[in-house]
């Protein structure tokens, strides 16, 4: 890729403005995508990263600027207009149609535009299929619904490459894939460069980064702040100029091994369901962090679940500080103390249109409300208010809708949720998926601070520095048993992601 | 979704500008206040047009026929507020209705006691409530298809109980008709009986932990159900509680034109899902205020007695009060917008 790097730049972007109303997202910023580099586009919620590809791909028109493509001046009006001229743009959140089969789901926007009356199914499963090829293995007649998360990611990322890509946009593909999903994107990535098709890269994560890209361009508060050769630089420099300062430590200190308690919280015992996981037996100490690792699919979410009583029947036992619970539904399991963020904060942790004091009594309102059942509005924004200033979380006023929250502070909102009720257990699944690296050590820091509180954490990630950071010991799920436990010296990348997928390559299918 | 970004960073970055310039409701009731105010204003309007249009538009028997017609479909319109904020919808209202007044009608005819009669009625409507319920929460089925379904069975009831034709009920006694008909000093029963339900369901809906939940389950059903809260009871209640307001107001109908009519309320599921969408009910869910829908209720119903007075035919009335429902609900779209 760098033989090609003296090369004219096939997307040069200048001085582009827009603006939201009041709101300036994007203040004259520059960018360079050179033939066949892998660049990667970094910086904080709210820096200007979407808001830019957004321009490229035709879905906002900027204020002022231009667009080169190629070394001609463009203006590109629509997303299909940016497909013609070769700009592929694969976004963070999956837009297939779940009913509809691969193949005409890759071929959508021709089909869109072609002047053919009638489907022509055998020529676009064809079709589908050289595509795929280049991409992994995926039946191009298997409907949508049935694939996985990180198959749907590359259907998506087939859908970008149909038309002559010349340029193609990831918007953090990786957020939803395990650490293995994501090593084949990269692998098809670094194949499709070598095509001389230029990526731009979008992510949070520094390792990401400095594994697969060329450049780096850092965006900060609308504003173009630097772009440097990843081999000459390091993630410090890089998350320095993301944030504007320093960030000197991202993870907390653990619990020393001889501060261990021998007091256990929660204790679970043969837990088991049908279809999706069995016999999982783990005890929890108090001021213990326990982290569950594993593919996408293993069963830990379901797990975590069963255990609140979310969804599913499951068998065995789960005792509360030694004491034996009968939990009948996930109200009970409020009532008793455990409760579970969930790790898709949009779609079950939150409700965006209500207001933030809302959302944070939502668990248990008679905490508000008179023995009569009437709310207090004055308790519950008081309510909302302290548990916001103990997780830091930046508001205008407990009124405000969540949604116009960034989304660290959303995920705090959904923390603050679960601290309401003063649990005794905290189960938290995926709780930096989506925040930026301030907000994400910050929820580091609650984690460890519930912890040492005397409240028993289990925290559920994809991302394993992140566990291997938080966490004092792991469990390794694999299709729905524990496969080991990792603490101290041995809480190794390697050592997990070997526990987690050994000796079985269908996993990733699951 | 493309401005939520920058938005989300406008508000992280000067958290002052916004603290305190909306009190405790925030950005969501300011909006709400602003249409309540706005539809006021709207009525104030139309009213002070029409005083000029139409000498007999301020006169007291109008503004007392006025009254009389939006006070008994606003109370249907308080059980339609509800199910709609809880995510449901029910297109069976006027049916159930008129199903009120017939099964009342029919066991007063045949010797029962006029109250008694009215309360097996209005349990009755809240059984055809509740078994909407049972198929929307159970069975899994969708509340537009099931009370469809159900809007048919009931009205193929009424006409079936009747042959078709209205019952004379010209033996009600008097203290039943004063429901209906009667005035405490100048303020007719009904107006009465709607205020009370109005107050009381507008008070429960803002401040209880009952009815929050109503809110939260139409809000977003999972988060609700992550939340500890059983969704299935919630909708299963306010699905139910929405017919058993119908047969009130059957009952209250039944008094007031002292017969029962098999073919009464239909098309009223259209004029009370407007009002409640006037009134800032979402068909989505999650939104919305009984004071709002009962604004919504009189507009519709002002508009109505204009168009009568000034002698515009029928058939323009509705495609006036259609237009009005679609411009309502344009607006808040693009309010909506602007906010989000």
């Amino acid at each position: 890729m760098s033989a090609d790097a003296a090369q004219e730049p096939i997307l040069k972007i200048t001085g582009l403005v827009k603006s939201f109303g009041p709101i300036r997202a994007l203040r004259g910023v520059d960018f360079e995508l050179r033939r066949g580099e892998i660049h990667a586009l970094a910086g904080e919620n709210g820096a200007g990263k979407s808001t830019l590809m957004n321009v490229i791909d035709g879905i906002l028109a900027p204020d002022s600027g231009t667009i080169e493509l190629d070394g001609q001046v463009v203006t590109i009006k629509s997303p299909a207009m940016a497909q013609k001229l070769g700009i592929g743009f694969v976004h963070q959140e999956i837009a297939l149609c779940p009913d509809v089969s691969v193949a005409e789901n890759i071929f959508m926007a021709t089909t869109n535009s072609s002047r053919a009356p009638l489907m022509n199914y055998a020529a676009l499963q064809a079709r589908a299929a050289d595509i795929l090829r280049r991409l992994g293995d995926i039946d191009p007649a298997a409907m949508v619904r049935t694939l996985s998360i990180s198959q749907q990611q590359l259907v998506e990322i087939a859908k970008a490459l149909t038309l002559d890509c010349r340029v193609l946009i990831l918007d953090e593909p990786t957020a939803a894939l395990t650490e293995r999903e994501a090593k084949v994107l990269f692998e098809i990535m670094h194949k499709l460069a070598a095509q001389g098709i230029s990526i731009i890269y979008i992510t949070h994560r520094m390792a990401e980064i400095f594994a697969n890209c060329d450049r780096v361009t850092v965006f900060r508060d609308g504003q173009y702040i630097t772009t440097m050769n990843v081999a000459e630089t390091s993630p410090g420099a890089v998350v320095s100029a993301m944030v504007g300062r320093v960030i000197d430590e991202l993870y907390p200190v653990k619990q020393r091994p001889e501060d261990r308690s021998d007091e256990i919280i929660l204790d679970v015992r043969a837990l088991t369901e049908a279809s999706r996981f069995r016999d999982i037996s783990f005890a929890l100490s108090k001021g213990e962090i326990l982290g569950l690792a594993g593919l996408i699919g293993a069963g830990r979410s379901e797990i975590v679940k069963g255990i609140c009583r979310l969804e599913g029947e499951v068998t065995g036992e789960v005792r509360l500080a030694g004491r034996l619970l009968a939990l009948r539904h996930h109200g009970d399991s409020i009532a008793e103390g455990l409760v579970y963020l969930s790790e898709d904060r949009k779609g079950d942790g939150l409700f965006l249109d209500m207001s933030i004091a809302s959302n944070v009594s939502a668990l248990r309102l008679r905490q508000v409300a008179s023995a009569a059942g009437i709310i207090d509005d004055g308790r519950e924004a008081a309510q909302a208010q302290r548990l916001g200033a103990r997780l830091n979380l930046k508001y205008g006023h407990v009124g405000q809708p969540v949604s116009a929250l960034s989304g660290g502070n959303q995920q705090k909102v959904a923390i603050a949720k679960m601290l309401s009720v003063d649990p005794k257990v905290i189960f938290l699944d995926e709780p930096t998926r989506g925040v930026d690296v301030g907000a994400k050590a910050e929820i580091h820091r609650i984690i460890r601070d519930l912890a040492s509180r005397g409240v028993g954490v289990v925290v559920i990630s994809s991302e394993l520095p992140e566990l291997i950071g938080v966490c004092d010991r792991v469990l390794v799920i694999r299709e729905g048993r524990i496969a080991g436990e990792v603490s101290g010296e041995d809480m190794t990348e390697d050592r997990i992601i070997y526990l987690a997928s050994v000796g079985n390559d269908q996993q990733q299918v699951a | 979704m493309m401005m939520e970004r920058p938005v989300a960073a406008a508000a992280l970055s000067s958290p002052s500008e916004h603290r305190g310039a909306t009190g405790p409701l925030g950005v969501a009731g300011k909006a709400l206040r602003m249409r309540e105010t706005g539809l006021i204003l709207i009525i104030l309007a139309l009213f002070i047009a029409m005083s000029f249009a139409s000498p007999y538009f301020l006169t007291w028997t109008n503004m007392r026929a006025m009254a009389m017609a939006f006070a008994v479909e606003g109370i249907v319109v308080v059980g339609m507020t509800i199910l709609l904020i809880s995510g449901g919808i029910d297109l069976s209202v006027g049916s159930v209705t008129a199903l009120a007044m017939v099964i009342a009608g029919l066991l007063f005819l045949n010797g029962m006691d006029p109250w008694l009669a009215s309360a097996i009625a209005i349990a009755a409507c809240t059984a055809t409530g509740a078994i909407m319920g049972f198929f929307v929460t159970r069975v899994g089925l969708h509340h537009f298809i099931v009370s469809l379904a159900v809007m048919v069975i009931a009205r193929g009831l009424c006409l079936l109980g009747t042959g078709g034709r209205p019952l004379g009920l010209y033996e009600l006694p008097e203290s039943f008709k004063f429901i209906g008909q009667g005035s405490i000093g100048p303020i007719p029963v009904v107006l009465v009986v709607f205020v009370v339900v109005v107050v009381a369901f507008d008070f429960m809906l803002r401040r209880t932990t009952m009815f929050r939940k109503v809110f939260y389950t139409g809000s977003n059903p999972k988060a609700a159900a992550y939340s500890g809260i059983q969704t299935k009871q919630v909708i299963f209640a306010t699905t139910t509680l929405c017919s058993a307001l119908c047969g009130i107001a059957g009952i209250i109908y039944m008094a007031r034109f002292g017969s029962a009519q098999p073919t009464f309320g239909i098309g009223m599921e259209l004029n009370v899902i407007a009002a409640a969408v006037i009134g800032g009910a979402s068909l989505s869910g999650g939104t919305g205020t009984i004071f709002g829908a009962i604004l919504g209720t009189i507009l519709l119903s002002v508009v109505s007695s204009s168009l009568a007075l000034l002698d515009v035919s029928v058939y323009w009335q509705d495609i006036i009060r259609g237009s009005i429902l679609l411009s309502a609900v344009t607006i808040d779209h693009y309010l909506n917008k602007r906010r989000g």
